[in-house]
């Protein structure tokens, strides 16, 4: 029961999905909007699961004064008065001069923005660390991309008009073949794994047992 | 009146030329004929909409002001329109209603209007024929699933060529039980609806077997609350399936946060702190990717990723161990199971690649000989 | 030799966060200049597009980013605004991150403050709404019943701006500014192949590449990629500002990433990688 339920539903709602994607009918249609309005309800749920886990797990280890557990506490402090102060200010949230905004200007953008620029201090030592020119292949594959470093900025142009225009044309010719290979590949593998559930042929992900080792 | 003089055969100049003013002031005092508007159910849609068209003869008006009435009721403005365009969709009508329309000259000049167009009703279609591609390939591939599907259970077993990243699973695994630490399993940073999310779950299942079968600690932080209790669930299941139910522990599968920064944050966190000796980034990510990798490698993890979503491959193909790039990914639960039905699937879409290499080849050749009729039916837009 | 090798095989990774890090700010700092930015014909096609809408035309602008990639997506969201704005063209926000809805705000009120435009009739943000492609296809439908209010709460009846406009049909343009998901890609599947509105996009670098089919397919009109793509913008709409400062720390960045690909390989040689797939 607890596995044939699930498949039955994922079956049938699956098929209904499909015939949705090729008869614009309303009959078809009407229903499949609110099966989609009704995903997107079912997703906010889960929000207050969510929420309730992670409060669950951090106030446990906050109390065992785990490994780092003041930080904990600064997580319950920071959700309990972002949501506190979101939910007391309603529509005006987003006011220039709301506690919210001043929240979301004095921490949420910057530390954002902050993770983000870390990629660059990364992408540096990634590129020192792991890409060896050990093959014809792989050294293709560098000047490529010392063309196309030079040639996404100005200072490409400053050295020579060619090469922006070999960076374009590496980007709009070779790399668009490949990415559009990769792609039809990855989008057969879509329609395999979706059809794999839909059949009940997977069942994993579900919980089940079967359906795989 | 007509003057004539000098003699039989001549006419007097200035009355031939009185006459021809005069056929030609009759002529263009004759109204011009109304052009032809040419209404129409809209195709392939669910109704609600009908197609307008039409070639006006020069002098065209500046603009249209398209008017609709239905049958027998009176004319009423809908939109305008500029006067170089020949055609319109007029999407604010309702099904199975009988029109007429009219396009009217603006600045005022009946003498520029169309026709009254023929009556017409918007219709709801039951087959979008431009999908009909679509459906042709994703027919094949329902026929050679089952047939390969057929032929599993008859006996038939194919060779799949090996991928590295996947023979690197339970080696991984082994490492971390070995060498007394954890396993992180990051499942991607999109919902429980997407497609790469739910192979990272049948993924996740077979890790958490082997994991709960050698005892060896699994976290798994999601960035979505719906992830979250499918993975919880999964989790659990899969220690249960190996007998282990009792070495689950409620805080291996973490909700952490929705923001993709934030969550990234906290996975690096754990990954400095718990320090794991494997990691698996399995599903659909973003920027995250390298900040995910490189924060795994400087703790010494081995590094398992897969991915379908190509621009961020390089990053994983450069920072971690082993990479899943695109189908790889989506065939390696398949794989994993070498159960003969999945791997049928596995058959089939494989085949399906064939059949589009060569309408890709075909179709370019006849492109290439001006015959567009293959390409034409594979267009999508 | 052989000691220098070993030190750079060992070296902390911390050396080249620091190198990185200094070579950024230095231009910022310093303000010294390397090379004019040069835009692209994709930047091009982006301007032209914006330049061929008649004054009076209503344009939607798509702001589908938060904080995280506001380096790349700001600027050029403000270059679009300013452009619209100059070309007393008006403009409707709208926001698929949540996290997105106070930079739109900014964006508009600030150039709306500089080129007198009035709020609730030259310009609106009618904020974010949870449902991704749901909320485009919705907007298809009818937007006043996708955003029967805007991101202040007023009900967008009462707006000037607003009236007339039920659904794509009465939208001239639309800018799609983009981090990701959702974003150009599902604005293109679910917008243009479906109501045929004329789009152009701005997107970070990483994922420019994923749009240059659509470019060439004619369902783009213009593509701007990251800060480079902003710069070029910037200098087409003739305010070089945020991101063209930023180019000359990119060409610096660049250089050196390139130097330590070559630094990487000469301090692994002769050592043998262990196969990997």
């Amino acid at each position: 029961m607890k596995r044939t339920v699930p498949f039955f539903i994922t079956l049938l709602s699956g098929l209904f999905c499909l015939i949705a994607f090729f008869v614009p009918h309303p009959w078809i249609h009407e229903s499949y909007g609110a099966v989609q309005t009704w995903a997107i309800v079912v997703v906010g749920c889960t929000y207050v699961l969510g929420v309730a886990n992670l409060l669950r797990v951090n106030v446990q280890q906050a109390q065992r004064r785990e490994g780092d557990w003041i930080y904990k506490i600064v997580l319950i402090v920071g959700l309990l008065t972002t949501m506190a102060v979101g939910f007391s200010e309603g529509n005006h949230y987003s006011d220039v001069t709301s506690h919210f905004n001043w929240i979301y200007r004095t921490f949420y953008s910057p530390m954002t923005s902050t993770m983000f620029a870390l990629l660059a201090f990364f992408i540096a030592s990634a590129a020192f660390r792991a890409f060896r020119i050990r093959s014809p292949e792989a050294l293709l594959l560098a000047i490529a991309a010392f063309i196309l470093m030079l040639g996404r900025v100005p200072l490409g142009n400053a050295i020579s008009h060619y090469i922006p225009d070999a960076a374009d044309w590496l980007m709009e010719i070779p790399q668009n073949a490949a990415k559009r290979g990769i792609l039809i590949g990855a989008a057969l593998g879509v329609m395999a794994t979706g059809i794999r559930v839909i059949l009940g042929l997977e069942k994993a992900y579900g919980g089940g047992g079967e359906g795989g080792a | 009146m007509l003057g004539v003089e000098r003699g039989k055969a001549g006419v007097h100049f200035p009355a031939a030329v009185s006459v021809v003013f005069f056929l030609c002031s009759l002529l263009s005092a004759l109204p011009v004929a109304a052009f032809p508007l040419k209404a129409s159910d809209t195709p392939n849609d669910g109704g609600g909409n009908i197609t307008l068209e039409w070639t006006a003869p020069v002098p065209v008006a500046k603009e249209w002001t398209l008017v609709r009435r239905e049958r027998g009721g009176t004319f009423a403005p809908v939109t305008t329109i500029e006067g170089t365009v020949h055609s319109y969709r007029d999407g604010a009508v309702q099904t199975g209603v009988v029109y007429e329309y009219q396009l009217v000259a603006q600045p005022t000049n009946p003498q520029l209007d169309s026709e009254i167009s023929g009556a017409t009703q918007a219709l709801a279609s039951k087959f979008d024929w431009t999908k009909l591609n679509v459906l042709v390939v994703s027919g094949i591939f329902f026929l050679l699933l089952f047939f390969y599907i057929r032929q599993a259970q008859s006996g038939v077993r194919w060779t799949f060529r090996k991928i590295p990243g996947l023979d690197a699973i339970e080696e991984a695994i082994g490492r971390a039980t070995e060498m007394g630490r954890g396993v992180l399993y990051v499942p991607g940073v999109q919902e429980i609806d997407d497609i790469q999310t739910i192979a990272s779950m049948i993924l996740l299942t077979k890790v958490a077997r082997m994991t709960a079968k050698y005892e060896t600690n699994l976290l798994v932080p999601t960035n979505s609350p719906g992830v979250y209790t499918v993975a919880e669930e999964v989790v659990k299941s899969a220690y249960a399936d190996v007998g282990r139910a009792d070495a689950y522990r409620g805080d291996q599968v973490r909700y952490i946060t929705s923001e993709q920064f934030a969550y990234v944050a906290a996975v690096n966190g754990m990954m400095l702190r718990e320090r794991p000796a494997a990691n698996f980034l399995l599903g659909a990510f973003f920027a995250e990717s390298l900040l995910l990798a490189e924060t795994g490698h400087s703790v010494g993890a081995i590094q398992i990723a897969g991915t379908a979503n190509v621009h961020q491959m390089p990053f994983f193909v450069v920072a971690c161990d082993y990479t899943l790039i695109g189908e790889e990914y989506y065939a390696a639960s398949a794989l994993l199971s070498n159960d003969a039905r999945l791997l049928g699937s596995l058959k089939a879409s494989d085949t399906v690649k064939i059949f589009l290499i060569v309408v890709i080849v075909a179709g370019s050749l006849l492109l290439t000989f001006g015959q567009t009729w293959l390409a034409g039916f594979f267009s999508t837009q | 030799m052989r000691d220098f090798l070993t030190w750079l095989r060992a070296m902390d990774r911390r050396w080249i966060f620091l190198a990185v890090g200094l070579l950024v700010i230095a231009p910022l700092v310093f303000g010294f200049h390397i090379a004019p930015v040069v835009p692209s014909h994709r930047a091009k096609g982006f301007y032209d597009a914006i330049e061929r809408l008649p004054e009076g035309s209503t344009v939607l602008v798509a702001g589908d980013y938060d904080p995280g990639t506001r380096a790349e997506n700001y600027p050029m969201h403000l270059a679009a605004v300013r452009h619209l704005m100059r070309r007393n063209i008006k403009v409707i926000g709208v926001e698929l991150y949540p996290a997105g809805v106070p930079i739109a705000d900014d964006v508009l009120r600030d150039l709306g403050a500089e080129f007198g435009k009035k709020l609730g009739v030259d310009y609106v943000n009618l904020g974010y709404k949870v449902g991704n492609e749901l909320v485009m296809s919705s907007m298809g439908t009818s937007i006043p019943k996708t955003f029967p209010v805007d991101s202040r709460g007023v009900p967008i009846a009462q707006l000037p701006l607003m009236k007339g406009i039920e659904n794509f049909q009465q939208i001239d343009m639309i800018v799609s500014i983009s981090a990701g998901y959702p974003g150009t890609k599902e604005w293109v599947q679910q917008v243009v192949s479906r109501f045929h509105v004329p789009m152009v996009a701005g997107v970070t670098a990483v994922s420019a590449p994923e749009y240059y089919p659509y470019l060439q397919a004619g369902q783009l009109q213009g593509l701007l990629g990251g800060m480079a793509g902003a710069a070029e913008y910037e200098v087409l709409v003739g305010k070089p500002a945020l991101a063209t400062r930023g180019m000359d720390a990119q060409s610096l960045a660049h250089v050196f990433i390139a130097f330590m690909i070559i630094l990487g390989n000469v301090a692994f040689l002769g050592q043998r990688k262990p196969a990997k797939g």
